[in-house]
């Protein structure tokens, strides 16, 4: 099954709360996915020439250590270590040399989200263990996209859930499963994108990586997406600046989308976007199969 | 008598039991139920003649398994309204996710908006009747039933179809496997006119709508062996 959520701020007002209604959505859809559970949240936006780096180790680290390693190549580096083992970091440099460095230094290190804006936090559980450890429902924000997770086709790790993130402020997440994706994997491997599991959800976030890569808009890349995955998915992707959503063609998998004047919020079932303000009269629609909707800031 | 449930106060099993035992009770004319928030399973395997109107959107299988009761969803209403529904009337006066009225034995499930994907899949006796337009896959290996469609059709209307019997106001996206066009006889149009009526159904003339049924070339049944059964 698995349960998605996304929800993004169109006034500066809601950009307040939106970590509270949010984290309402995402803790609504736990019978959909009461295995583990990600969020990623767009906020707090860096300096131009920063880059902030989440990140989450399988070992015991200590914040210290991983700070000494990461100035040797990044000076002006700092870190901020969150719960859960997970650590935030910031640095003045490119992603692709900033990863590679902290993979080098410490193998047990994954990176879960680098970008100007995206940080994306995960857990294994119930989504209120990782809702009230990361304090989400305190945090303010652009937009934030959310997955529930009920393991169908890998294990029940943290590295496994959603969301997925292969590039700078791009993830997704993903209901459904998807058919092809190994050999999927192996063509974008060459292609030098770099995945750091065996989950299929995790191919299709590399794949709009690679499209983007390529020169392709977020609608574009979701276009050739259609053509190329084979599967059943309703994804929510986020980008720096907004969220689009799109459904396979069968569209066996549900969704739901809600607007009004303050938010737009998308769902696995209209029971997390009930909880909104002003959701009761808000048109409500079911996005079509194959068709790609899209909101930016 | 008329009752009121809120669903922000109670629960789901709450609701379904209230339901169950008014109905053995047999003394209550209409309930309202309000704050539904897109809950599944409300007012689900009722068996008696009450009144029920749901004040707001509903999830998952509403009114599933109904019999004799008239349930209207003032709302949209998720997967798979009104499935296995045996008899009464449920009406959703916004639209309505997959698999609407799928496998229903009897009754009527009118639909004043519209119906995603696979509408009346495995239709077994009921009609279903749709303001607006459905989705792809609608009426996929319906048995018996009508089902009437004021707008359009989706892809593969009535694939495998068998012998529920199609009508559709607008255009059709394509026709699934051994599903056809077929005339629309006087037999036919008065059909039509009574279903149209029974839905409240006043704009639409009967002569604008096409009929589809089966080809009668997939399933396992020729007419001229009837006789043998």
């Amino acid at each position: 099954m698995c349960g998605i959520v996304g929800l993004f701020a169109k006034t500066k007002s809601f950009e307040k709360q939106l970590g509270c209604y949010f984290s309402s959505m995402l803790n609504e859809m736990t019978d959909r996915g009461p295995d583990s559970a990600g969020c990623a949240i767009y906020h707090n936006v860096t300096a131009a020439n920063e880059l902030k780096i989440v990140a989450m180790s399988k070992v015991p680290l200590s914040k210290n250590e991983l700070l000494a390693a990461i100035k040797q190549s990044f000076p002006e580096a700092s870190v901020q270590e969150l719960k859960s083992l997970h650590f935030l970091i910031t640095l003045k440099g490119k992603s692709k040399e900033a990863i590679l460095e902290l993979n080098r230094c410490f193998p047990d290190l994954t990176v879960l989200s680098s970008g100007s804006s995206i940080e994306i936090y995960k857990a294994e559980g119930l989504p209120k263990n990782l809702l009230d450890k990361f304090s989400i429902s305190s945090m303010s924000g652009a937009h934030a996209l959310g997955h529930t997770r009920m393991a169908t086709e890998s294990a029940i790790t943290t590295a496994h859930s959603h969301p997925f993130s292969t590039g700078d402020d791009l993830c997704l997440v993903h209901n459904g499963s998807l058919s092809n994706h190994n050999r999927l994997r192996t063509k974008l491997q060459k292609e030098g994108i770099y995945f750091s599991s065996d989950n299929d959800s995790e191919v299709a976030a590399g794949y709009l990586a690679w499209r983007i890569k390529k020169g392709d808009t977020i609608e574009e890349a979701l276009n050739h997406a259609l053509e190329d995955l084979d599967g059943f998915y309703t994804f929510a992707v986020g980008t720096k600046d907004g969220f689009a959503v799109l459904r396979d063609p069968i569209a066996c998998k549900p969704a739901v989308i809600s607007e009004t004047d303050d938010w737009v919020a998308m769902a696995s079932e209209y029971r997390a976007i009930a909880l909104l303000p002003g959701a009761q009269s808000a048109p409500t629609w079911e996005p079509a199969p194959g068709k790609i909707y899209s909101w930016s800031h | 008598m008329s009752l009121k449930y809120d669903l922000s106060a109670g629960t789901t099993r709450g609701l379904n039991q209230k339901l169950h035992s008014l109905g053995i009770a047999n003394n209550t004319e209409s309930i309202n139920v309000i704050n539904p928030n897109g809950a599944h399973a409300l007012a689900v395997g009722l068996s008696s003649p009450l009144k029920i109107n749901i004040q707001g959107h509903v999830g998952y299988y509403c009114a599933g398994m109904n019999q004799m009761a008239e349930v209207t969803v003032d709302g949209n209403a998720g997967p798979a309204v009104a499935e296995n529904m045996m008899s009464g009337y449920i009406t959703v006066t916004g639209n309505v996710s997959h698999y609407a009225g799928a496998t229903a034995h009897g009754g009527t499930l009118l639909v004043c908006g519209d119906a995603s994907s696979r509408c009346g899949i495995s239709l077994k006796g009921a009609d279903i009747i749709v303001k607006g337009s459905v989705g792809h896959m609608s009426a996929f290996m319906a048995q018996s039933g009508r089902m009437v469609v004021c707008g359009d059709a989706g892809e593969a209307l009535g694939d495998s179809l068998y012998e529920t019997r199609l009508y559709v106001r607008g255009s059709v996206a394509s026709l699934g496997a051994d599903c056809v066009q077929k005339s629309m006889a006087e037999k036919h149009k008065n059909e039509l006119e009574a279903l149209l009526i029974c839905a409240g159904i006043t704009g639409a003339d009967a002569a604008e709508f096409n009929r589809f049924g089966s080809a009668r070339k997939l399933y396992n049944f020729k007419v001229d062996n009837a006789d043998a059964y």
